[in-house]
């Protein structure tokens, strides 16, 4: 027989995860705009490693396919992994980095819910330690007068790895903003002077600064219908903000400004989407503001001092360690138990 | 005005409160067939104290409470007691429990009705009646009435509640609607039994028509009660938030509203209060609310006992119930079978069908979302505590505040995996109730068996000294005797016994104690009650019946009992 | 060289004598580990392990002599606290062995002779009566042994299993698995 209560509010976990992906389409949309239709080729490479992953693996653990399938989890985690890889890559790096996050960091610690780490940022993290040549020839952005590949001639390229004679990778792509910032730095240049370089608009890089503002639209969306919880991008954002901020106004030379760390690399789709991730970070109030904050010291220390361009990435898995930790740490009184100690 | 507080999380299901408000309190037919539980109250179950075949009058005591926290049960009508059984009821367990079944004889005849003056009374005189007449609390924790009129300290502030936060519920409602005017006098009975001078009277804002009631009433009496209106916001009315949300003050955990001076009531034992000191009348029926899926949802005022099936067939099931709910569709329990009996604690019955409380798909698992935690006005961890219930790891799940929780279903009712949350907390509880119990039985079976074997170690010395002594007396008396053998012949020290002589004594004890038995047994039974008397010769009886069956049993008659005494 | 020497040999000494001296001083009365183990019995008292009683038995695991799957009345859950409480691995019940559901002992004072066998043989004392006259149990004190069932010389004691009663229901463990459903 079953126990109360009876009734049901209707958000379920696939809804939850559908909004989700809603929130991502105007980021997608600004990168199809600013850097071609590759990366729609890459989202759908990823997705569909993601779920005949998410099959194999669900049969190997003797689950049922329907329910975990149609949760979008995976799908999600395809998308995310897609989004933070190069668009213009042979197609085995988005669908060897999907594989290995839902069959190792998904599936092999239990599957939904039970997983420590991100599967999206291992699979990153997987990719760029193995495949790091790959993972650094970024598309630029189609108005900075390359002649651009067709997408005919990019699904050419993505599945067989050649491009049309006469036609070199390093004439079509680069390395990122932040890749850009942190050489130039070793070489002796001075972050204004870096600025000015053609691949930057005017808060970073140009067309991913526009691509992150519109991560940064969809967070606000599902901050404004209580998707996520507000503590966590706030509290990473401004850590990165405060920390970034701090140094710049010390070192303007050689240290970037608050907003060019915001809207560079990972920093939006991090603060609202993968660190926003339930199964991975917090629940606490408390302890999501000092997840946020750890994992914005951690990106801005990589970003700064660290041997990756960009530090969102292994900030989220730093920081996923914590959580236990931060969880068992910051268990609030109940009700009435607030004069107490526990 | 006084400010209102407000507690941690909460949810607003659709309250469904419109349906049954519509038609006025309809009292239900008596039926022809009443099925009383002697326990419905929190605490001992009462025993009862009428025969089968008895007939009874309405509002005579058919049960009295036992140990202090119990109540008693009364004759809901005039009739006949055909059977003291088990019987199924309102329980999750389905299992029976013991009830009187009564035959009505359609007269309603009334017995004795002793109707107080409650102002010459005092707080203990007026407890001894609400016990004797019954009152519960009924808003759903039925909690003997008197009990919370027992307080060592001083309380200032009554609260009544007429939250009534459960979606579908209406009965205090209406209530309220229709009888205003007896539920302020009840709640100056309490006001005057608590010794309070402050009365808070907390209505949720969904029901103006009952705030509108009260406060005429409230009114027409002078008394300085303050009618409050509270947000909407399920569970307000659990009593420690409604609390809360009117005073400001947390109940600390474990304690008792009166321990911060503050006590709360239901509108309902209010009203039930006034019946029983103004009218005399005992605890025989209430309001109860059938909605849901039914053609004529409303409320009746019902006998206790009435079984639910007669109040469903009023308001007309739809074809597609397959099921019904005791109290609201967030702490409500489904019913074994519909005719079970109305208890004190029901406020409530839901005929519900597939359409109207869809069964809750497949528990995904759990992805942290925490929504359960926003949700939980205890403000516990409600997915740490599934976590701990799920993998039996009960002293952490105690450790996390588990019996904290109160049940209210928030955490469930937002839960995206359709986890049963409520249900792993109730395992988990009931668990830890089991060891906790099981722990005290082997502590005092080591106890006992500690002490066992200390007794045994110190017979076995004991009779060493003895046999000691006993030769060291022989090897002195035969020392003796042969020194004088010559002076005394036989000697007539009592330590020196023969055995033959000790078998003797032995015999004659075992005759004197066969013909001690063979006598009548004393009965020991002089100073007690008459129903006690009955109750030992109804042993007598049965035991006497199964001597007869034990044909070949050779044992005499019985010999009184005799306890080892350690 | 030397003076490293010295010190070590002095050091070596002076912890030497910490070490003893905090032997005698916080020494344990008793066997705690034995103690544990004897928390985690469940005190039947009822000897099915081998031993005379739950402390016998305790002792002898504590002494790595018997082994921790020996206690029926314990039930799976026992084992797996003894394996825990003793960081061994668990260890199913044997076959001659299985826990049974729990009884109290039951005298059918008809049949009953008097004869004080039992009460000779109960370990907890939860048999009231003396010689020649009827015997009973005291429910609430009886560990459901069965020790009283054999000495028994008119067989008037059987074992009644608890029924499940509305005071003493448990709420049941949701079940909710998901699995392969082709």
């Amino acid at each position: 027989m079953l126990s109360s209560p009876f009734i049901t509010r209707t958000l379920s976990v696939d809804r939850i995860m559908l909004r989700v992906l809603y929130a991502l389409l105007p980021g997608i949309a600004l990168y199809v705009w600013y850097f071609g239709p590759a990366i729609l080729v890459s989202i759908a490479l990823a997705v569909t490693a993601a779920l005949a992953t998410e099959a194999l693996m669900l049969k190997l653990r003797d689950r049922p396919l329907r329910p975990f399938l149609s949760d979008y989890s995976a799908l999600l985690t395809g998308v995310l992994i897609a989004l933070s890889i190069p668009p213009l890559a042979p197609w085995w790096l988005p669908v060897v980095g999907t594989a290995f996050a839902i069959a190792v960091a998904k599936h092999l610690y239990g599957g939904l819910g039970s997983n420590p780490f991100n599967p999206a940022m291992i699979g990153y993290a997987v990719l760029i330690i193995s495949f790091p040549h790959e993972m650094t020839h970024w598309l630029s952005p189609q108005d900075m007068g390359h002649s651009a590949l067709s997408l005919g001639q990019q699904l050419h390229y993505i599945f067989t790895s050649t491009l049309p004679a006469g036609m070199q990778l390093d004439a079509l792509t680069m390395s990122t903003p932040l890749d850009t910032l942190k050489t130039q730095l070793h070489l002796g240049m001075t972050v204004s002077d870096i600025r000015d370089l053609p691949i930057y608009g005017r808060l970073a890089g140009k067309g991913s600064e526009m691509v992150a503002a519109g991560f940064a639209l969809g967070g606000i969306y599902l901050l404004i219908a209580r998707i996520i919880p507000w503590q966590l991008p706030l509290a990473f954002l401004g850590t990165l903000f405060a920390l970034s901020g701090v140094f710049n106004l010390i070192d303007p030379a050689h240290y970037a400004p608050p907003l060019f760390h915001w809207f560079s690399g990972a920093a939006m789709i991090g603060a609202f989407f993968i660190l926003t991730d339930p199964i991975t970070s917090p629940t606490t109030a408390k302890g999501r503001i000092l997840f946020g904050m750890g994992a914005g010291l951690l990106t801005f220390l990589i970003r700064a001092y660290g041997g990756f361009p960009d530090g969102v990435a292994f900030a989220t898995i730093l920081m996923n360690m914590c959580v236990p930790l931060i969880d068992a740490w910051t268990q609030p009184k109940v009700f009435g138990k607030k004069g107490s100690k526990r | 005005m006084i400010k209102l507080r407000s507690f941690h999380g909460g949810v607003h299901p659709p309250t469904h409160k419109k349906e049954s408000t519509q038609s006025p309190i309809m009292a239900a037919p008596l039926p022809a067939q009443l099925i009383i539980p002697f326990r419905q109250h929190a605490g001992e179950a009462a025993k009862p104290v009428v025969q089968v075949g008895e007939r009874v009058l309405k509002g005579q005591l058919i049960g009295e409470p036992v140990g202090p926290i119990s109540s008693s049960v009364h004759a809901p009508t005039s009739g006949t007691i055909t059977a003291i059984e088990l019987q199924q009821i309102a329980h999750p367990s389905a299992l029976p429990d013991l009830c009187a079944t009564l035959v009505s004889d359609g007269l309603e005849e009334w017995g004795v009705r002793q109707t107080l003056s409650y102002r010459q009374l005092s707080s203990d005189e007026l407890q001894k009646h609400l016990r004797r007449c019954g009152i519960v609390g009924l808003g759903g924790a039925v909690f003997p009435s008197d009990m919370k009129l027992r307080h060592p300290t001083v309380v200032n502030t009554l609260v009544i509640n007429g939250a009534e936060c459960e979606p579908y519920i209406t009965c205090d409602d209406m209530l309220m609607r229709e009888r205003a005017e007896g539920i302020v006098r009840g709640i100056e009975i309490l006001r005057h039994a608590l010794g309070t001078d402050a009365v808070l009277i907390g209505i949720e804002d969904n029901k103006p028509q009952a705030i509108t009631a009260m406060q005429r009433a409230v009114d027409e009496s002078s008394h300085p009660f303050k009618v409050v209106a509270v947000p909407t916001l399920y569970p307000g009315g659990s009593a420690k938030h409604l609390i809360k949300v009117l005073t400001g003050v947390e109940v600390p955990s474990g304690k008792l509203p009166t321990d911060v001076g503050v006590q709360c009531y239901n509108v309902a034992t209010a009203y039930a209060a006034h019946r029983a000191v103004e009218h005399g009348e005992p605890l025989v029926s209430r309001i109860v609310t059938v909605t849901g899926n039914v053609e004529q949802p409303r409320n009746y005022e019902a006998l206790i006992g009435t079984p639910f099936s007669e109040l469903v067939e009023l308001s007309v099931a739809k074809a597609d119930t397959n099921r019904y709910i005791m109290g609201g569709p967030m702490m409500g329990v489904e019913l074994p079978a519909v005719n079970v009996p109305l208890v004190k604690a029901s406020n409530c019955v839901i005929a519900a069908s597939d359409v109207l409380f869809p069964p809750p798909p497949p528990a995904m698992p759990c992805i942290r979302c925490t929504r359960c935690a926003q949700a939980c006005p205890v403000e516990l961890q409600p997915q740490e505590l599934y976590w701990f219930a799920k993998s039996h790891n009960f002293g952490k799940a105690q450790e996390y505040d588990l019996f904290d929780c109160i049940e209210c279903g928030a955490c469930a009712y937002v839960c995206p995996s359709s986890i049963p949350l409520v249900q792993y907390y109730r395992y988990a509880k009931s668990e830890i109730r089991a060891r906790d119990h099981e722990k005290r039985a082997a502590d005092l079976a080591r106890e006992r068996h500690e002490f066992r074997q200390f007794r045994i170690e110190r017979e076995k010395q004991e009779k060493a000294e003895r046999l000691a002594q006993k030769e060291r007396a022989a090897a002195e008396a035969k020392a003796k005797a042969a020194a004088t053998a010559t002076v005394i012949a036989t000697p007539v020290d009592p330590s020196a016994d023969t055995d033959d002589t000790q078998q003797m004594r032995i015999d004659a004890a075992l005759a004197r104690a066969k013909e001690q038995a063979a006598t009548t047994p004393p009965k020991n039974t002089e100073t007690l009650s008459p129903a006690q008397r009955a109750e030992i010769e109804a042993i007598e009886e049965r035991r006497a019946h199964i001597h007869e069956l034990a044909a070949d049993a050779g044992a005499d008659d019985e010999p009184p009992k005799h306890s080892q005494g350690n | 060289m030397i003076t490293a020497l010295w010190i070590m040999i002095a050091l070596a000494a002076l912890l030497g004598m910490i070490l003893g001296y905090a032997s005698i001083r916080f020494r344990v009365e008793g066997n705690p580990l034995a103690e544990k183990i004897d928390a985690v019995l469940p005190q039947t008292q009822c000897g099915q392990c081998g031993y005379p009683g739950c402390k016998p038995y305790a002792d002898a695991i504590a002494k790595g002599e018997a082994d921790i799957n020996l206690c029926p009345p314990g039930g799976e859950e026992g084992i797996h606290k003894l394996a825990e409480l003793l960081g061994v691995e668990f260890k199913p019940f044997g076959e001659d062995a299985q826990p049974k559901p729990k009884a109290v002992a039951f005298i059918d004072e008809q049949i009953c002779i008097g004869c004080t066998l039992c009460i000779q043989a109960c370990p907890v004392d939860a048999i009231a009566g003396a010689a020649k006259q009827m015997h009973t149990i005291i429910t609430s004190e009886c560990t459901g042994c069965e020790l009283c069932v054999p000495p028994c010389p008119v067989d008037c004691i059987s074992m009644l299993p608890i029924e499940e009663k509305l005071t003493n229901w448990k709420w049941r463990y949701p079940v909710f698995e998901l699995r392969q459903t082709s």
